[in-house]
């Protein structure tokens, strides 16, 4: 029976997506808007479900174990798929469940008119019946598999506009960025199946999660077999959790339409590599190199994303770099053991992340672009937008008592308490994060609410038709000026701000009531801290350090300062600050994209190593064998004088076979 | 019971070319007729074979049939050929349902399609040497027919090509056959898995090396590959359906029917040498398909790296007695029954796009799905499966090749993983030039599939999913198939 309410919280939405894929886009393309209630009734159902699972597993320390059932047995071979509720699934469920509510009924009015209305809500429906497989899976292959399915659901999102070149091919370089990384994660699996004997001596499976942190708790597999594993996932992880240096794939991403943006590569899919990392936490606990490597890629990545926030004019590719720098602070908080605090903090940054999505994609109703540089003034227009806005951005940047804060300063704490060189290195990178985020998150605020309307996507247009001109227009921005331009200044409709206040309430509370320092009506004291415990691990008494938590908020606080004196006050002209060489590098992204995509792929790939084999292959390999191919034509033509009709080549073979056996009969 | 299955559609093609009319109409339907019903026999033999209890069944068998050399008629089934069975079922239909526009001699043109099947369903089934190497060789005489007179391009080449490559692998296949004949005195394929070969009068490494070229060949591996593309490109799109869906994996079936069952220790002791053909087959053939600018032929190589694996979930059975299980072996027999439906639904995508378009150079197409939205969901579930997504028939097949041959192989499988992350390259590089990118006006006309087009994709999307979904359907089959012989490579 509950196992049936668990499974139902995954195939709600696959139902769904079956539904309109067999029968709403085929028959009722015309009545599409039933696709939205479909998805929206069957995604309430599984968020419902979700929270009944969270109360579920609270009362239980560990997990609620459920059977697994056959999928797949060969010899020793076995795959089995089955739930694995615990405290991390539950919480995922509800945050995956949650925002993806939310982004459904906002996408009612963002997609109205869109010609495919009902293939978006399949394509939804499909990635959160994905993502939740992939949050409920009880064996890591069965996870893959997901995990694999998310990918897709990615592709097909980011290329919702095929039409467009530039969708179709972020889309495929979204999909093959992460495959790379997932190769890791493949061959992890496999080196766990490899090890199938020590399992079975244990009279465990080497697929099954739960059987993993067995061994790995046990010290039945050594350290080195232990880090390659944990490297492999990792691997996958930094390829899904867009970390450096894989992270190339998430800013091209916003292609899609933003709530896509919102759902999938802010709040829950890119979440998932840090999920992968929490749910194979006993691996990587067991290997200290690992933790290290899981350490560092994290700080890097907060640091790194950040300074190319500062300097994007596109407000969703900032937020986009906002994601990847929040990712790391995520992984670097797992890198340092700090379990609950990742997990803690993945929960909060959803819904202010959502939230900020969802916000640009309110304002480029009015605007008619993403580009900053020509908006301003939105806040008069928009105001409810602007409110919710502002929050999200102060709950990012961790101002005391906002969600974001509380996350952050556990992990900030933490990692301040470790003591350890590792920990002491990502604590410093944290906290220059810290100074970055505030400033880049209010840069783009007062950008796009504060001074004067700049115009929208016509004067963009207008301003990329002047001669020396180095704007190049969107083909989103593209299609608005072929639609006749716009700019109806106007705040969004209920259906969009409804969703938007939700998550505006979460991102103010989420912290504090799910980890309040004191028992807060039915809510016990450090809840989440006494409910998500690592596998095999104990309670993290919440770390409070006070001149930690003093020291983050002033250096968030001067870097809302700073946005506010440059972007805001004008009082400082941004050139006076800016390093130009620097500026250029942030700009073009480190040049990483022309590595990968110029060099490698282009060149060094296509160009020289399968251009030289296809060179090879229709002249030297084929090229033998044609020759061979005339030399047996001609053969042929001999023994065709001997032999009459179609069969010549046939006797011919079969009579040089038949010499053969003879010879050899003879020899014998 | 058998022998329905195998002579239907060679009784069908007499029926058409003796007792018909001219009308095309005509002809088709009852092509389809005898695709439907040998379809349906196709499922009944496959739901009637009993995996738990293994071994052979189902046989037709009359012992006197050549007395003199001891040539018997002998068909019958095992786990491994069960499968097989009804792939060629399910692809002679969506052959039969993908040659509607043939315009030029239909009457030929269809009995030599139903010979095919005849002769392909027979290499499944015959359990005696002789009868094999016969069906083996009549697939043969209708392939050349309908490449050089259907087909496109250098078609005549192309047919030649085919033939010659085939006919060499034959002769070395026969001098291996023959030697074993001469040596224990028997064609009967049933008994030889039982017997000790190790002692025959030629090495029974050389004759092992016989029967894997001329299976290689038909494969095909690398560096014996190249007739391939050449074929499928100048075939008619049915002619490559049929020839990768189920031609290409009479070699892998012959694999594992002779090579390894029959030669376990010989075969153990190549292993390696295999998975080193295996890899380079993989990543060689996913770069050399990155080049290719004509649809047909980016399929065709594509073909080459999937065969790969084929071999590479053979070579598993190199690993050490402790890690040595079925599974790369099952693998590398789910991999060909997958790749005989995904292939085959792509090369049917392929002939619908050129049917219509009249073009298979890719950068003339693009933009194709706004007109084509069923056509471009069927074009993309195949391609999803080529590149082993999850939820097809692709993925269930590779991730067995990989658990499987990694313990023998750890480095070799780890590189042969990169052959997946390729194939996420090709298969979406090519969508994206295909049917994604701006409409153009020279393609506004484009009319989607019609009904009579829709059943073979339907059909052939039906089978990925539902053996991508729940792949043991077929794998318990293919898996009593392994081990009613997997205990000789035991020791």
């Amino acid at each position: 029976m509950w196992e049936a309410a668990a499974w139902a919280i995954f195939f709600l939405p696959l139902a769904s997506f079956v539904l309109i894929g067999l029968l709403i886009r085929p028959f009722l393309n015309h009545r599409s808007e039933l696709a939205g209630y479909l998805t929206i009734a069957a995604i309430g159902g599984a968020f419902a479900l979700s929270l009944w699972a969270l109360k579920a597993t609270t009362g239980h320390s560990n997990e609620i174990g459920y059977a697994s059932h056959e999928w797949l047995t060969v010899g020793n071979l076995d795959i089995r798929v089955g739930i694995l509720m615990n405290s991390l699934t539950a919480i995922m469920l509800v945050v995956v469940t949650g925002v993806s509510l939310a982004v459904q009924v906002y996408s009612q009015a963002y997609m109205k008119g869109d010609a495919g209305y009902a293939r978006y809500y399949a394509y939804m429906s499909l990635f959160t019946a994905s993502m939740l497989g992939l949050v409920l899976a009880s064996s890591i292959l069965q996870m893959f598999v997901f995990w694999e399915l998310v990918g897709l659901s990615s592709y097909l999102l980011i290329g919702f506009w095929y039409h467009r070149p530039s969708a179709a091919r972020a889309a495929i370089k979204a999909f093959l960025v992460t495959r790379l990384g997932d190769l890791g994660f493949l061959i992890a699996i496999l080196y766990l199946f490899f090890h199938q004997g020590v399992f079975s001596n244990a009279g465990l499976n080497s697929l099954d999660i739960r059987d993993i942190y067995v061994v790995a708790g046990a010290g039945l597999l050594g350290t080195t077999a232990l880090t390659w594993l944990a490297i492999g996932f990792f691997a996958g992880a930094i390829g899904k959790s867009a970390q450096f240096p894989l992270h190339v794939w998430l800013p091209d991403a916003m292609e899609g339409p933003t709530p896509v943006s919102a759902l999938i590569h802010a709040a829950t899919m890119v979440a998932a590599g840090v999920f992968l990392v929490a749910r194979m936490f006993p691996v990587f606990e067991a290997s200290e190199s690992a933790m290290n490597l899981v350490a560092i890629t994290g700080g890097i990545t907060a640091v790194f994303a950040a300074t190319m926030a500062m300097t994007s004019n596109d407000i969703k590719r900032v937020v986009a770099y906002s994601t990847i720098s929040q990712l790391g602070y995520m992984m670097l908080a797992l890198g340092i053991g700090a379990y609950t605090a990742a997990v803690f903090h993945l929960f909060n940054h959803a819904f202010f992340k959502a939230l900020l999505f969802l916000g640009a994609g309110s304002v480029n109703h009015v605007a008619g672009t993403f580009d900053m540089r020509f908006m301003g003034g939105l806040r008069k227009v928009q105001p409810w937008t602007y409110g919710m806005f502002v929050v999200a951005a102060l709950s990012l940047a961790g101002i005391f008592p906002l969600a974001g804060f509380w996350s952050k300063d556990e992990i900030l704490a933490e990692a301040f308490h470790n003591g350890d060189f590792v920990s002491r290195l990502v604590f410093l990178l944290a906290m220059a994060a810290v100074f970055m985020t505030a400033f880049y998150i209010f840069r783009a605020l007062f950008m796009t609410f504060h001074g004067e309307f700049r115009g929208g996507v016509e004067s963009k247009a207008e301003a990329a038709a002047l001669p020396d001109s180095e704007l190049v227009l969107t083909s989103d921005e593209e299609e608005k000026i072929a639609e006749g331009g716009h700019a109806h200044m106007a705040e969004s409709p209920l259906v969009m701000v409804l969703p938007m206040g939700v998550l505006a309430v979460l991102s103010v509370v989420s912290g504090f009531v799910a980890n309040a320092p004191f028992k807060l009506l039915t809510i016990p004291k450090h809840w989440i801290s006494e409910f998500l415990v690592a596998p095999l691990g104990h309670p993290e008494t919440p770390e409070f350090i006070g001149w930690v938590a003093i020291l983050s908020i002033g250096l968030a606080l001067a870097g809302v300062g700073l946005a506010w004196a440059i972007y805001a006050a004008g009082k400082i002209a941004p050139e006076r600050l800016t390093y130009r060489p620097l500026y250029q590098l942030t700009m073009r992204k480190y040049y990483m994209d022309d590595l990968y995509e110029r060099f490698i792929v282009g060149q060094v790939f296509y160009r020289y190593s399968a251009g030289l084999l296809d060179w090879f292959d229709r002249v030297f390999v084929d090229g033998v064998s044609d020759n061979i191919g005339w030399f047996g034509r001609n053969i042929g033509r001999g023994i065709a004088t001997m032999q009459n009709g179609q069969v010549q080549a046939y006797g011919g073979v079969f009579t040089v076979g038949a010499v053969i056996i003879l010879l050899v009969y003879l020899i014998k | 019971m058998l022998t329905a299955v195998v002579f239907l559609p060679l009784a069908g093609a007499i029926t058409i070319i003796a007792l018909l009319g001219d009308n095309p109409r005509g002809v088709k339907w009852f092509a389809a007729g005898i695709g439907i019903a040998e379809f349906v026999l196709s499922i009944i033999v496959f739901a009637q074979y009993d995996h738990a209890a293994g071994g052979f069944q189902l046989a037709d068998r009359y012992v006197d049939w050549v007395p003199l050399m001891d040539i018997q008629y002998h068909l019958a089934i095992d786990g491994l050929s069960a499968p097989f069975i009804l792939l060629t079922g399910i692809l002679g239909l969506a052959a039969i349902y993908s040659s509607w526009s043939v315009a030029t001699r239909h009457k030929e043109y269809f009995a030599w399609l139903l010979v095919l099947q005849t002769a392909v369903m027979g290499v499944f089934a015959a359990q005696d040497f002789i009868l094999f190497f016969i069906f083996w060789e009549l697939e043969l005489i209708p392939m050349f027919f309908l490449i050089s007179i259907w087909g496109s391009g250098r078609k005549e080449y192309s047919a030649m090509k085919f033939l010659l490559f085939t006919f060499t692998g034959s002769a070395f296949m026969l001098v291996g056959l023959l030697t074993v004949f001469f040596s224990v005195n028997t064609f009967d394929m049933t008994q030889l898995v039982g017997m000790d070969l190790n002692d025959l009068l030629l090495p029974s490494q050389l004759v092992f090396a016989f029967f894997f070229i001329g299976f290689a060949i038909k494969l095909p591996i690398w560096p014996f590959h190249t007739w391939l593309p050449d074929a499928h490109t100048d075939a008619p799109t049915a002619v490559s359906v049929m020839l990768a869906g189920v031609l290409l994996k009479m070699g892998g079936y012959g694999l594992l029917r002779i090579n390894v069952s029959m030669f376990p220790d010989v075969a153990m002791d190549a292993a390696v040498p295999m998975a080193i053909l295996a890899v380079i087959s993989i990543l060689y053939g996913a770069m050399v398909t990155f080049r290719q600018s004509d649809l047909k032929r980016l399929v065709a190589n594509s073909s080459v790296s999937h065969m790969g694996f084929v071999l590479l979930g053979i070579s598993s059975i190199g690993a050490t007695a402790g890690n040595l299980s079925p599974v790369g072996l099952t693998g590398a027999a789910m991999q060909m029954f997958s790749h005989g439906v995904v292939t085959g639904l792509l090369f049917v995508m392929v002939g619908v796009i050129y049917d219509k378009a009249h073009t298979r150079h890719i950068p003339d197409l693009g933009g194709l799905a706004t007109r084509m939205p069923i056509a471009a969901v069927a074009f993309l579930v195949a391609g999803l499966a080529a590149l082993g997504l999850p939820g097809t028939s692709g993925f269930a097949a590779e991730i067995m090749i990989f658990l499987g041959t990694f313990p023998a192989h750890g480095v070799i499988t780890a590189l042969a993983t990169i052959g997946v992350l390729l194939a996420a390259g090709y298969v979406l590089w090519m969508v994206q030039r295909t049917l994604f990118g701006p409409q153009r006006e020279r393609w506004a006309q484009l009319t989607d599939v019609s009904a009579v087009e829709a059943v073979a994709p339907m059909l052939l999307m039906a089978a990925i999913l539902i053996v991508g979904i729940y792949p043991a359907i077929v794998s318990d089959v293919f898996r009593a198939g392994v081990n009613d012989f997997f205990p000789r490579l035991m020791g």
